[in-house]
């Protein structure tokens, strides 16, 4: 275990995607020289998972999500952000100066800590999901899509991603069934167009997957029509599930307010969480929007927040964790 | 040993199944891959790391159909844990890396 405990530095940043990213630019341009854990796997958050991106704005003919992410960590860079590719592992929020623990080893501690740790895709919850996660069943269109070439795949999910997973898979399935509670689609009316209007794309009305079939690779679903109860046996190699995501915030499960749901609780317009010096932004609070320009002004909004913060402090704040033990 | 090697659908059996090597980690990616992308630099410090008792072997599946087909891949990366010419463990998608450290020692003590 190396510490790395010398003095408490300002702020800690844990997250990389729009949120994130946004905040340690303001933070860094303010001259709060922050440290972001952008996490080993995850770095880059959702945006790493699409291809083009059309609705951030600045980019008239859209930009491939990871390229977006990129240069967003180049920008915090060029203004002094120090990039750490290590996943928080446990956090202590209480008191003055807060520590962070990586998965690699190493102790990090800042006087400000910004939470944007963003989501993790909505599971359905059914026996078998796991153990067929990777061998048929995929929460990621563009990792996995490729494989189920001239294959006739389903679609969970009534939503934009839904429609974008859908409509990216055409690419390479012969047909696509995009499987929905509903009797329409609750995507943007443009998505919405998009996938009624493609060829390949079906759709399965009021349905939902109650079950998935397969051993070592997915052979079907049963779907259940959701107003009648009818059940009925889909015979499909892939099923690709976008419905919906959920906040990842089980760092931080009994140390600030969560909502029911699990979204960390702000107060009213601002980034400010139960615990002094903690911020959150992006979708690890935002259960409405979901968007990456969101996301991005609310990292804004977190390191401006964090900035009157620290400029409050007192500046006979102990600087060793001894002291203030 | 000291880097990852790459393997094709006609050295994977050089490389993989009659390897010396005590583990052998294949890594099922792809240039288009975005977790591929992010864990790729992890397994490099690993080939490093355990030089001379891990190799890591690494197998584009966009050029390699055969191999891919194979062994039934549908998602990547997928990483599969092979000792003595046998798969001891699968894992699929990105892992940060003590997991996979975890899942080395796991490999390395299967006898």
């Amino acid at each position: 275990m190396t510490d790395r405990t010398d003095a408490p530095r300002d702020l800690i940043i844990v997250g990389s995607g729009p949120a994130g990213y946004t905040a340690a630019l303001y933070a860094a341009r303010a001259g709060i020289t922050p440290v972001m854990l952008a996490g080993s796997v995850t770095a880059g958050g959702a945006l790493m998972n699409t291809t083009d991106v059309e609705n951030f704005p600045g980019f008239p003919d859209g930009i491939l999500g990871p390229e977006l992410m990129e240069s967003m960590q180049k920008q915090a860079e060029k203004f002094g952000t120090e990039v750490v590719w290590d996943d928080a592992t446990v956090l202590d929020l209480t008191g003055p100066v807060k520590t962070v623990h990586t998965g690699n080893g190493q102790t990090y501690t800042a006087r400000a800590v910004i939470l944007a740790t963003g989501s993790a895709y909505r599971e359905l919850g059914l026996e078998g999901e796991k153990r067929l996660s990777g061998r048929g069943v995929s929460w990621c269109a563009t990792c996995d899509g490729f494989f189920f070439r001239d294959q006739e795949i389903l679609v969970v999910g009534g939503g934009d991603s839904a429609v974008e997973e859908a409509t990216f898979l055409t690419r390479f399935a012969s047909k696509v069934t995009m499987v929905h509670r509903r009797g329409e689609l609750r995507a943007s009316k443009i998505m919405a167009d998009r996938a009624a209007d493609d060829p390949k794309i079906e759709f399965a009305w009021n349905s939902e997957v109650t079950a998935i079939h397969g051993e070592n690779r997915l052979t079907g679903v049963t779907l259940r029509d959701t107003r009648t109860g009818a059940e009925r046996e889909v015979s499909a190699t892939g099923l690709f599930v976008a419905i919906g995501h959920v906040p990842r915030t089980e760092l931080v499960v009994g140390q600030i307010d969560l909502d029911e749901n699990g979204y960390i609780e702000v107060k009213g317009r601002t980034t400010l969480t139960s615990v002094a010096g903690v911020f959150a932004c992006g979708d690890a609070v935002d259960h409405t929007y979901r968007q990456a320009v969101t996301a991005a002004g609310s990292g804004c909004a977190a390191a401006l927040d964090a900035q009157h913060y620290l400029a409050d402090l007192p500046t006979t704040l102990p600087t060793t964790l001894e002291t203030i033990r | 040993m000291s880097t990852p090697v790459h393997a094709t659908d006609a050295t994977y059996r050089a490389e993989v199944l009659e390897s010396d090597s005590p583990v052998v980690i294949v890594d099922f990616w792809a240039p288009w891959c975005g977790p591929c992308r992010q864990v790729a630099p992890i397994l490099d410090e690993l080939a490093t790391q355990y030089d001379g008792t891990v190799k890591i072997v690494k197998l584009n599946t966009d050029e390699n159909p055969q191999v891919t087909a194979d062994y039934g891949i549908v998602s990547i990366p997928t990483m599969h844990f092979v000792k003595g010419g046998e798969i001891v463990s699968t894992l699929i998608g990105a892992r940060p890396k003590p997991a996979l450290v975890a899942e080395i020692e796991k490999a390395l003590a299967v006898t």
